[in-house]
Order: C-alpha cells, then structure tokens, then sequence
C-alpha cells in the first residue's frame, strides 16, 4: 500500500493531551553496557590470536581444504552418515512399533535391545565387530573378516548404536500423537497401515524430526570414530596427511571447517522440514 | 418398519468396573434415537459398541441385519478379523466429542480420506461429494483451511461431514456439542437437525434436553449401566416414571 492510500484513512480527530501527562523515562542499565564491551574485548582478543597466530598455517589449510585426499574422505563422512541415518531409523521405526505393540514378546525384545545398545559406548562395540572374527571365524562358510571390512563394521556398528536412539525418538513421536487420531481414522475404517502412514506417523514427524536433527548432526562428527579402525573419512583423511608432513594443527582445522560447513547446512535443512510438518499447526485468527 | 441397530443384553467390564450390565436396546430404520443420562453412566461406552470401537464381554449387537466385529456359529460368536470389522464401520458414521479431525490434513482431504482410501472411490469422484457435503454443512469456503483454523462449531460440522461421506446407513454421534462454547451449539445441532429430517437414522448421546424433546423418537435414559426408561419424548421427558429419571431431570432442566 503506498503512503497515498493510507493519507485517505480518516482517524480520529485528535483529542489534544493535557500538558501535565507524565513521561516514561526507561532505566539505564550501565551493566548491560559494561558486560557488552567485556564480552566483545574477550572475542576480539581471541580472534586476534587466531588470526595472528602463525602455526594455524592458515596457507596450508587453504591448499589442502579441496586436495583429493580430504574431499574423498568428506564424501565418505557424508555417504555413512546418510546410510547409517537410513538404517538406523528404519531398525528404531521397527523397534518403536514393537514396543508399542500389543504383543508382550515383541515389546520385551524391542526393551531389551535399546537397553543393551544405550549401554555399550560406540567405540567399544566397533572394535567388538573388528574383533568378531574371533567369536565366529566363519559365517556361512565364508572368512568372517572378508565379510565384515572396516567399511561394513563401520555401518554395522553405527547403525546398531543408531537405532537404539531412533527407537526412542519415533516411540516419543507416536506417543505426542493424540489417541482420537486413530480412534477417528479406525471408526472410518482406515486399514491398520494407511492409520499408520496416512495419520500417524505424519504428525509423530512434528515431534520426531527435531531429535532426529540433532541426531543427525550427532552421527556426521560421530562418524569420526571410525577412524580407530582405519575407515578412511574426513578425519583420518587429514590424519594420513599429517603423519607424513607434520602439519597436525592446519589439517585438523581443515576437519573442523569441514564439519562446521556440513553440520550448518544440515541445520538449514532441518528448519524447512520442520516447516514443511507443522501445517496445519497454527491456531485461529 | 426394518430394524437398523439391534443391541441383546451387552455386558461391558474396564477391569473389574462393570459399565454396561445388560442392554437392550432396537433402532428402528429412519428414527432419532437420544440417550440421556449422568456421566459414568455407560452412553459413551455404548454407543462405542455399536461400532465395536469396544469389545462387548457378552451379548450381541447387529447393524442393519449384520453382527457387529463377530461371526456366529451354533452358539458361539468369533472374532472377525480386523479388515471384516473395518468393513463394517465403512457403514457406520461416528462423531466425537472432541472432533478429531486428522490436524495435518485440510478440510477438503479431511473429508475425501475414508471414501479413497477405505471404499476406494476415485478421488476426483470424492473431492465432489466432498464438497457438496461442506456446502450442506454451511462450510464451502473452508475445504482448504486446516482444522485448527477452525472454531470448534466449524469443526464438528467438518466432522460430521467426514462422517457422511461414508454415506454411512447410521449415525452415531457421541456428545457432539459438549465440548463447544455455548455460542457455537446451536450450529452444530441445526446440521443434525436437518439429518434428522431426511430420514438418517441415528443414535446421539446429548445432555441437550431440549434438543432431545424436538428431535427425538424415541429417548432412552441409562444410570449405572442399565437402561432405566425408555420411549417418546412426551413420556420419558415430561412424565417419567422412574424415580432416577425425574431426579435427573430435576436436576438438568
């Protein structure tokens, strides 16, 4: 609207104020200003010690932050990451309906599994699945260290640790639901998946894809630990450079970056899909 | 006139909390039946029967000649399986106390839900009817806003337009007005009105007592699981003559 149309409005006639009508004169607040400066002076000294510090070999880090080596080991940060986030939640889904089942068996297994795998630290139950073989020599006749690389331990492990997680997210998502939902949608005779894919699992996402952010942010650096076996990712990508050249600190800070950039694209995903499952959430006008 | 709803001695027990101890109760085809009684007195639980959102523990119920979640043979009732059960309900509307419309989905998709997915119409054929059912509930505007956009008047009308796009052989409404503000009953209960008029046969649990005497063929007061009285409104209503439905009364009017 321009300012034309708006001169046209008729208001009010004005109603002149008495003169003796008090002032409201806001506080000072000389703390504010003082935790301000305190604050800025802190941040400004430690950038000018980055900066200005010569062993961040900023150069370095600038010649090595797109060399093949990094950005292949990047690609296989990001590839575990989504099929680990893939499997994991598919497994969680699963368990979540199986403890929400009706039958006791199902949800006594589903319990058991989330508590065996929230107790075992991921690090420990990768070198576990390294070490398999030592269990099982063989599987079906094959050489269980030709089936199980680092690459497939990678996945396992992660995956197994992911989904005790995810189990609990989904389960908390299908809980937010409210019980009218599929009380409505059995009373207009919804078969039991279409309730599930069309009802509630649609409005579970609402309560489910925060968590499952952070999830995701949580599993991309978490990966990293699959350095300790020899998984070529973004970390040990920069690790096989450093212990040749010794250039520990600028290659480490080219992780770092890297992570950084990945995990705050993530979060800008992250807020149009929690957009995309809130409508029809906003109340009246 | 053909019998829709047949009810025999229906038992229901929450554990060791007996709601309904014996019901009988006969809808007949085209007729407003309205169930009045105090809270806990078993109305809800019955009416949830009826389209076997509860198990009865004992007795039977048929719909329109057919036995409800339950297939007889010689002396004993089994279990229908769930798909059986949810074929019958096509056939039954039911509207809630408390709406529950699906929140993610608009009006429009609200309403063209059941008929797609259950009764597998085409969608194009369903988004019509759809329509013309918002029309009828003084809802055309709407089939694009989402229900929380809606007051709770416009809501249960939404509702009970998803109701009718089964193009249900009865209705069965659970308190539909306890859950508005006062100002938004009286459109709630003109759309029912006018069901009532073309002949839709329904069962409505209501503490609206006016509602009742107009609309009512026939009204059925419960207390403590148990149906107390029963008949046209000029006798349940203005001369009861259980003692439990005069204090009931007394108390409500």
């Amino acid at each position: 609207m321009s300012s034309d149309t708006l001169a046209h409005v008729p208001t009010a006639p004005e109603i002149p104020e008495p003169a003796d009508v008090p002032r409201v004169v806001p506080q000072r607040r000389y703390g504010q200003w003082a935790a301000a400066v305190l604050v800025l002076a802190l941040l400004a000294l430690a950038v000018d010690s980055v900066l200005r510090n010569k062993a961040f070999q900023w150069a370095v880090v600038a010649d090595c932050f797109t060399s093949d080596s990094v950005l292949r080991g990047l690609w296989l940060t990001l590839w575990l990451t989504a099929v680990v986030m893939v499997l994991g939640f598919a497994l969680g889904t699963l368990l979540a309906a199986c403890r929400l089942s009706a039958n006791p068996a199902l949800r006594a297994v589903s319990w058991g599994y989330v508590w065996l795998f929230r107790s075992i630290p991921i690090l420990v139950q990768l070198l576990l699945w390294f070490n398999i073989g030592a269990l099982y020599p063989r599987v079906f006749g094959v050489r269980t260290v030709d089936l199980l690389t680092p690459v497939a331990v990678a996945i396992v492990g992660l995956t197994l640790h992911e989904a005790a997680f995810a189990a609990e997210v989904v389960r908390a998502g299908i809980l937010s639901v409210d019980r009218g939902q599929i009380e409505a949608a059995q009373a207009l005779g919804l078969s039991r998946s279409r309730r599930w894919w069309r009802i509630v699992l649609p409005q579970a996402m609402r309560s489910i894809v925060p968590p499952a952010g952070n999830m995701l942010v949580g599993t991309l650096k978490g990966t990293s630990i699959v350095s300790v076996i020899a998984v070529n990712d973004l970390l040990f990508s920069t690790q096989l450079i450093y212990h040749r050249t010794y250039q520990v600190i600028p290659l480490l800070m080219v992780a770092t970056l890297w992570y950084a950039v990945v995990t705050s694209l993530l979060g800008l995903g992250q807020t149009y899909v929690e957009k995309y499952y809130a409508r029809g959430t906003e109340t009246a006008r | 006139m053909s019998v829709m709803v047949d009810i025999r001695s229906v038992h229901k027990s929450f554990g060791s909390l007996a709601v309904l101890k014996g019901i009988d109760l006969r809808v007949r085809t085209g007729e407003v039946t309205v169930v009045l009684g105090p809270s806990g007195s078993g109305k809800s639980t019955l009416l949830r029967t009826v389209n076997h959102l509860e198990k009865v523990d004992r007795g039977e119920i048929s719909v329109d000649g057919s036995l409800m979640g339950y297939r007889r043979a010689g002396n004993k009732l089994y279990e229908l399986p769930e798909r059986e059960v949810l074929r019958q309900r096509t056939r039954i509307g039911f509207v809630f106390q408390n709406f529950h419309l699906f929140g993610h989905l608009t009006v429009l998709d609200n309403i063209v839900e059941a008929p797609v997915s259950a009764l597998r119409r085409p969608r194009k054929e369903a988004v019509a009817s759809a329509r013309r059912l918002l029309e009828r509930v003084g809802l055309g505007d709407k089939a694009d806003a989402y229900p929380r956009q809606l007051s709770g008047g416009q809501q249960q009308r939404v509702a009970i337009a998803r109701a009718l796009a089964l193009e249900p052989k009865l209705l069965l409404f659970d308190e539909p007005t306890s859950a508005l503000d006062p100002e938004l009953v009286g459109e709630v209960l003109d759309v029912i009105r006018d069901l009532a008029a073309q002949g839709t046969t329904m069962i409505v649990v209501t503490h609206e007592i006016a509602f009742a005497r107009e609309v009512a063929d026939t009204v059925v007061f419960m207390d403590d699981g148990r149906i107390v009285e029963q008949g046209p409104p000029a006798e349940v209503l203005d001369a009861p003559r259980a003692e439990r439905t005069r204090a009931f009364l007394a108390k409500v009017l």
